[in-house]
């Protein structure tokens, strides 16, 4: 399977975007061009079973690899590994549901649909990547529609939102920079992720480059405490917006934390380990107790997802190799969660007109799917066994107890207790938006979701029950690919 | 051997129905929802019926030992070598025994909520409920690995507060099944912290793996589960401990039992199934599935279950006399057998006539869920026929509803352990192994089997004699057709001859059959202990009087406060709204509004000004930048000629 196809498909639908002549045609093209990314998406995984069984050995698949700059090395090399299929899957679902849930955009259609594809694109570009200059570039084509997204088609403070999440992001892969270039010069001038991973850092190199490599991608992946842009950032978004930055651009953080921070600096990634486990234990807890005192619905699901985030890089900082699957299991989960739960909170808004909780009550009566949706997305993020956060979260514990001290006994346990204060939270939302007696009698006359409302939860909530009824198919493509990253930090 | 495929099909049954009426039942089965589901049920109970009979009668024991089978097991995810959730299917003589209890009493239920939940609007949704909650509740009892019980527990406890919630518009149902599913919660972290431990310490999620390792000396497992060890107590007990905390917040053991008298904001026949015969005995099945872990390596932690059972079977029983709500006052009753079996549990010990408490626990397991569903479901009856909770607001209805009095009665006799009813036979048992074992406890649970018959013919006689309210007639069939009466006939069948099921050659901790011989002589005194119990509730509430208020007032503090319920809940609420609330979320989400986030905007605001600052250099003066240069040029060769001088002064030496 060519990769290329996964970048070429995104840019050629948003290149018909803006040939289109109007909004009906925009959405529709929109539709088409992400539905077969989805298809794609599909294809890449089972292809990439069939070739995993052909060819066990090599770490990354359908690799191809052309000079772009060959006096600075730079290449364009692409290749996956399960965990890039499992982030592209996730991708294609999150951007397939927010394009469909965006159908009731009217403002500038064209334009909002150019700058939700462009994001899909640097998405789609980043997880293939096996080069870090190209990485890196991706990346950045993925920051910028956010600002612009959220700034135009925004609610709320929406500039003083978009300005921190942007100049945040930005720090952000300012510090990724300096990461990458130390990374070029003491590596042997290359940008290459296959050879970095093959030539031998000093040890003091990897540790002074370590951290610049891990907070930068951390603030994309709101590590705490870099993490303030998350919650104006997604509140002040539009529904789409808010799917995109918590399903995809968040993982983005993750991915990179992983894959170039933790798999090409492993002596640092030990060494600061511990500081990892105690801040986003910290980021576990305090995102949740914090969650337990929001009213605006947004800011309780961009709260719990720093909580929920935090699991993903508690179990980075654990170290061992089902605690790594853990946490990309957890990536995975939580992107389809999250942005279900956008999206309902987004169908609720269009209707509503308020995301206060004190002023939601008895949605069930008038809107049963949409009330259902939104259950189903809060008990995914409780960690309700049968959907995927139950999964994620199990394989993150299991993970973490396995380092024998009182240190990672104890991050864990705390990690634990957030397991309470998320049904603490949950059922206090749900209590009072889906549930109790309607408060506004206006509310009576509101309808339920519409055909593409419908469509977007249902592929959502889909992916959920299919890792939470039989993950295994999903555990056996992270798990190889965590023991790969787990090996070379034990130094095999 | 036993068949897999039909095993599987008790649970995929009740399975089907949850999915078939979850997704179509509004639109298609609006009105044949609870045929379809019962039936599917019907099912379910007749292969259950059937499996029980084969591995009792047929297959299931060799060399006069019952065996464990494992039809079906499949890895359903790995996390490393070894260490994997597996579901599977176990077959043994408790998970059998369970098998036919859940079923049953779901069956019953099933038939009974035809006729109580008529006309309902939400009518699928309640029986795709009641199918989710009876598929996870045999998924539990059958579950060959920790982690797949754990899976089914959380599964249970979330189709309990959707069953509690199931009046969504009613703000106390909302309350209700919110506070149900956050105390089980907490309780639950500590099964998972246990789970943890004990996998940790076997290298094992699956039941037989692990209990084998945890329980054998010698292995190296065995040696370093007792030799880790954190605060003074070994990381064995540790585990076994967490996992009992789950298992006493599922079964409202005190102090976690302040769910359960809310839960009676459900539909009364769900509290009949859930909150009386099945998942509120999930924590005592869970203490039996890993008892031999328990009973030999950590005899410590069985100490805790008795006297959590202890405490909590009196407290509830206290309680019970002082409540007017009638479901409320079963729902006590119900923690207080449940401290029963909890308390004869943790007495027992393993292999031969130690394991005497074990089976009756599990006996009194099997006759309680017998007679509490009927009185569940009784209570149902009345409180459709007077449209009251209340106990004042009933009274005289003997002769109005002669079913629902006669079964009624016939529960509260099995419950107050009058012979032959069900109860006497499991409560004699578990008197009789205390007896033996440890006379503490025999007393405080003999006054508790007195109390007991107490409170249940106070409510017997409050209901059905008493002086009647004036109340309009109720039209139509008072009693609710035969879809209401023939749960409780059969139920009441079930009462009064469960107790002749010989259950000791049945269940035992080594499969091996006990033989219990309790003469007559030892049943004299709960006998009449309960007697005294009936008469007294008969003297003073047969007729309408003023001795229970009397006797309240000469009770004043102590009545109070059995009243309030020993003021529990009110300590859960300081805890939950003024210290976690309060002192620790407000503080926490100021702190990220203000602090977090401040230095995030004061990093900004700081650029500014500086920039606003230094922005004056740039003036565009060619004098100005003249001096600069100068400056810079001066510092510079200032800076040189100082390094060059001592340099040179190094060099010299």
């Amino acid at each position: 399977m060519n990769l290329t196809l996964l970048i070429g498909l995104p840019l050629l639908t948003a290149l018909l975007v803006l040939l289109a002549r109007s909004s009906h045609q925009v959405k529709w093209i929109a539709l088409v061009g992400s539905v077969l990314q989805l298809a794609l998406a599909f294809g890449l995984y089972f292809a990439f079973r069939q070739q995993r069984v052909i060819d066990p050995a090599s770490q990354m698949l359908f690799e191809q690899n052309h000079p772009l700059f060959e006096s600075l090395h730079i290449n364009y090399h692409l290749g996956v590994d399960g965990i890039s299929v499992a982030m592209i899957l996730l991708t294609s679902f999150v951007v397939t549901a927010g394009v469909l849930v965006s159908f009731s955009q009217q403002n500038m259609t064209k334009e909002f649909y150019f700058l939700l594809l462009l994001l899909a694109l640097g998405a789609y570009g980043f997880f293939i990547s096996l080069d870090l200059f190209v990485l890196f570039f991706f990346l950045e084509i993925s920051v910028i529609p956010k600002y612009l997204l959220i700034g135009i088609w925004g609610s709320g403070k929406k500039e003083y939102s978009a300005n921190k999440l942007a100049l945040m992001l930005m720090g952000g892969s300012a510090l990724i920079l300096v990461g990458i270039l130390g990374l070029y010069f003491t590596g042997g001038h290359d940008f290459d992720l296959i050879n970095l991973s093959k030539a031998s850092l000093s040890g003091p190199a990897q540790k002074i480059l370590f951290p610049f490599l891990f907070a930068g991608f951390g603030v994309f992946t709101a590590l705490f405490p870099f993490h303030t842009w998350v919650p104006d950032g997604h509140s002040s978004a539009p529904t789409a917006g808010s799917m995109f930055l918590a399903g995809i651009s968040m993982k983005l953080g993750g991915y990179g934390c992983l894959r170039v921070a933790i798999y090409l600096l492993p002596e640092g990634a030990r060494q600061y380990a511990d500081i990892i486990i105690v801040l986003s234990a910290i980021a576990i807890l305090y995102g949740a107790l914090v969650t337990m005192m929001q009213k605006d619905l947004k800011y309780i699901n961009a709260y719990s997802s720093i909580s929920h985030v935090g699991f993903s890089l508690l179990a980075m900082g654990m170290l061992t190799q089902t605690a790594i699957t853990g946490a990309l299991l957890q990536m995975v989960s939580h992107g389809l969660m999250t942005a279900l739960f956008f999206a309902v909170i987004g169908m609720i808004y269009d209707r509503t007109h308020t995301r206060n909780v004190d002023e939601l009550g008895g949605l069930m009566k008038v809107m049963p799917f949409i009330s259902t949706v939104f259950f189903i997305a809060g008990l995914c993020s409780l960690g309700l066994p049968g959907f995927s956060g139950f999964v994620a979260e199990m394989t993150v514990f299991v993970g973490s107890w396995q380092n024998n001290d009182p240190f990672h006994r104890i991050a864990t346990i705390a990690a634990t207790l957030s397991i309470v204060v998320t049904a603490v939270y949950i059922l206090r939302a749900a209590g009072r938006t889906v549930m109790g007696p309607i408060n506004n009698h206006s509310f009576e006359e509101l309808t339920d979701a519409a055909w593409n409302e419908r469509l977007a939860a249902i592929l959502l909530i889909s992916g959920i029950i299919a890792i939470g009824v039989a993950p295994g198919w999903l555990n056996d493509l992270l798990k190889p690919a965590a023991e790969i990253i787990m090996n070379r930090i034990d130094g095999k | 051997m036993p068949n897999a495929t039909l095993i599987a099909l008790i649970l995929l049954l009740p399975l089907a129905g949850f999915v078939l009426l979850g997704l179509f039942g509004r639109k298609y089965f609006r009105n044949s929802a609870g045929l379809i589901a019962t039936l599917l049920l019907f099912a379910a109970a007749a292969i259950a019926l059937y499996t029980a009979y084969e591995y009792f009668f047929v297959y299931g024991r060799t060399g006069g030992v019952y065996q464990k089978f494992y039809p079906l097991q499949f890895t359903w995810l790995e996390f490393s070598k070894g260490l994997s959730i597996d579901m599977g299917l176990l077959i043994d003589p408790i998970s059998v025994m369970m098998l036919v209890i859940v079923t049953f009493v779901s069956l019953m239920v099933h038939i009974y909520s035809l006729g109580y939940m008529k006309g309902e609007t939400r009518f699928s949704t309640y029986y795709a409920f009641l199918g989710l909650f009876t598929f996870s509740m045999l998924g539990l009892v059958v579950s060959s690995n920790i982690f797949q019980m754990y899976i089914f527990w959380e599964l249970v406890g979330v189709s309990s507060f959707l069953l509690i919630g199931y009046y969504y518009d009613k703000p106390s149902a909302v309350a209700a099944c919110k506070k149900a599913f956050i105390v089980t919660r907490f309780a639950d972290l500590g099964f998972l912290i246990g789970i943890l431990v004990l996998s940790y310490c076997s290298g094992s999620l699956d039941f037989a793996t692990l209990t084998e390792r945890l329980t054998s000396p010698g292995t190296m497992a065995y040696g370093n589960a007792l030799s880790y060890s954190f605060l003074g107590v070994s990381a064995i007990t540790w585990g076994t401990a967490l996992v009992f905390i789950g298992g006493a917040g599922k079964s409202a053991m005190f102090p976690l039992h302040i769910w359960l008298p809310d839960a009676m904001e459900g539909p009364t026949p769900v509290s009949a199934l859930i909150h009386a015969a099945t998942m509120v005995v999930a924590g005592v099945y869970l203490v039996a599935r890993l008892f031999p872990v328990f009973a030999l390596t950590t005899p410590r932690v069985l100490e805790l279950v008795v006297w959590v059972g202890v405490v909590s079977a009196v407290i509830a029983a206290l309680i019970a006399c002082t409540q007017t709500d009638i479901k409320r006052v079963l729902a006590y009753s119900t923690m207080s057998q449940i401290g029963f079996m909890m308390f004869a549990l943790g007495n027992a010990g393993y292999g031969g006539a130690q394991g005497m408490g074990f089976t009756a626990s599990l006996f009194h397991l099997t006759t309680h869920a017998m007679f509490k569903a009927l009185l569940f479901l009784g209570a149902g009856t009345l409180i459709h026929f007077v449209h009251s909770n209340e106990i004042r607001d009933m009274g005289g209805l003997r002769k109005q509803l002669p079913i629902t009095h006669l079964t009624f009665l016939v529960a509260c006799l099995a419950i107050a352990g009058i012979p032959p009813f069900a109860g006497f036979f499991s409560k004699e048992e578990i008197l009789f192994s205390l007896y033996s074992r440890n006379r503490l406890v025999y007393w405080i649970a003999l006054f508790t089997s007195g109390l007991t018959a107490f409170y249940m013919f106070r409510l017997y006689f409050r209901i059905f004699w008493n002086k009647p309210p004036t109340r309009k007639d109720s039209h139509g069939h008072p009693e609710g057709g035969l879809a209401m009466t023939a749960p409780l006939i059969l139920l009441a069948l079930g009462s009064a001859g469960a107790g002749f099921i010989p259950f000791g050659s049945l269940v035992s901790t080594d499969g091996k059959a006990i033989e219990s011989s309790i003469s007559p002589l030892f049943s004299l005194a709960p006998v009449a202990l309960g007697l005294t119990g009936i008469v007294l509730a008969g003297w003073l509430y047969r007729i309408q009087n003023d001795r229970p208020a009397r006797l309240a007032s000469s009770f004043k503090g102590f009545y109070r406060a059995c009243y309030h319920k020993f003021y529990i809940d009110e300590v859960y609420l300081f805890i939950t709204k003024k210290v976690i609330f309060n002192a620790i979320g407000r503080p926490a989400a100021w702190f990220d509004r203000n602090v977090a986030d401040g230095l995030v905007n004061f990093t900004g605001s700081a650029a500014l000004v500086i920039s606003e600052k230094i922005k004056k250099i740039q003036s565009g003066r060619v004098q100005q930048y003249a001096l600069y240069f100068l400056t810079g040029l001066l510092i510079l060769a200032a800076f040189f000629i100082y390094v060059f001088v001592s340099q040179a002064g190094i060099s010299d030496k």
